[in-house]
């Protein structure tokens, strides 16, 4: 089965983000697909490799790096709301005139059409937010 | 079809909404698990919709919590692999956050 | 293109959190893919729907415009929780637009109905 997976809540401060991480893992060991993981709201913080919990806190950016990369998985963040809360990849920062971009590997930037695009390509979209 | 509460209840009131819209399955995790206590508050709301509603809730939230072993009967624990499960065999899935 | 049964559920009051703007965000574009788009207002979600913000003073984008503007994007199911209109003191007429008033369990046959439901 094909499912795909909403994150709307940033790292650490909320669950959700852990929860919807254990969730992918489990739909992969069990033979489903994954369609699409999106990250919208404050799910956007997800995505900034400037994170830098303490050593012995799990790395939750790293953490969806890494599955995306063994997986081949496609991390969409959205681009509304990554530029209201500074998520930035080269071309944000090239159209948007700034000076940094943070965007951790294995995400990429896109719009709001790829959460819809995959609530249209899954059997199953599940939210994880506050 | 199969609804998400990550809420305690003594935060939200989602299970109200939850069971107001009539039958299916519920799936309690994170904060949502506190409802699954043994002579808590929401015990009898349960109990009672247990006709129309089947009851789950996730083991490592329970357990992270200290509540593993404080989960009123009819409740059925799952697992990740369970709670995944449970996603594909209902239709839809309302995460009532 | 395919054609899903999209609902957005919205429980959630405008301007403490940015949840309910950003989900109006997600409406009009799936209403841009030609979805079969409709949206759920139950518990503090309704006041998003109330009449009469004024938003100048917090500096925050008000909603009031935008529901006008969901006719254009052929968004016209919206259905708000009876219970929970009453239990706020709210009834249809405080709304800013014309909307369907439903009991909880008749929203939720229809969430029953849906292939996607997106919560807010």
């Amino acid at each position: 089965m094909k499912f795909s997976i909403l994150v709307s809540e940033g790292p650490y401060t909320h669950q959700s983000s852990d929860t919807a991480y254990q969730f992918a893992k489990a739909v992969l060991a069990k033979g489903h697909e994954i369609f699409r993981i999106f990250f919208y709201h404050d799910g956007v913080n997800n995505a900034t490799r400037l994170t830098t919990p303490p050593q012995d806190d799990r790395n939750i950016i790293n953490r969806w790096s890494k599955l995306a990369e063994e997986n081949n998985l496609d991390l969409v963040v959205c681009v509304a709301a990554a530029q209201r809360r500074g998520i930035v990849d080269d071309g944000e920062m090239k159209r948007n005139g700034k000076d940094a971009t943070n965007l951790a590997p294995g995400f990429r930037i896109s719009g709001l059409g790829q959460l819809i695009e995959a609530g249209i390509q899954s059997d199953r979209l599940v939210v994880f937010g506050d | 079809m199969l609804h998400i509460i990550n809420k305690s209840p003594y935060d939200r009131p989602a299970l109200d909404s939850v069971l107001a819209t009539g039958e299916g399955a519920i799936l309690l995790i994170e904060d949502g698990v506190y409802a699954a206590v043994k002579g808590g508050a929401e015990e009898n709301k349960i109990k009672g919709a247990m006709g129309k509603f089947k009851f789950y809730a996730l083991t490592v939230d329970l357990e992270a919590r200290g509540i593993a072993d404080r989960v009123m009967d009819g409740i059925t624990a799952v697992d990740y692999a369970g709670f995944v499960d449970l996603v594909a065999d209902n239709k839809t899935c309302q995460s009532w956050l | 293109m395919t054609t899903k049964k999209f609902m957005m559920v919205n429980r959630k009051a405008p301007y403490g959190t940015i949840y309910a703007w950003e989900a109006l965000e997600v409406v009009l574009i799936a209403a841009a893919f030609e979805q079969d788009v409709s949206l759920a207002f139950l518990d503090d979600g309704v006041f998003q729907l109330k009449k009469g913000h004024n938003t100048k003073g917090i500096e925050v984008k008000a909603f009031e415009k935008t529901w006008g503007a969901l006719e254009d994007y052929d968004v016209t199911k919206l259905y708000v929780s009876q219970e929970a209109l009453a239990e706020r003191g709210l009834t249809a007429d405080d709304l800013a637009v014309p909307v369907e008033v439903l009991s909880r369990a008749d929203i939720g046959k229809l969430m029953e109905e849906q292939d996607v439901l997106l919560s807010f």
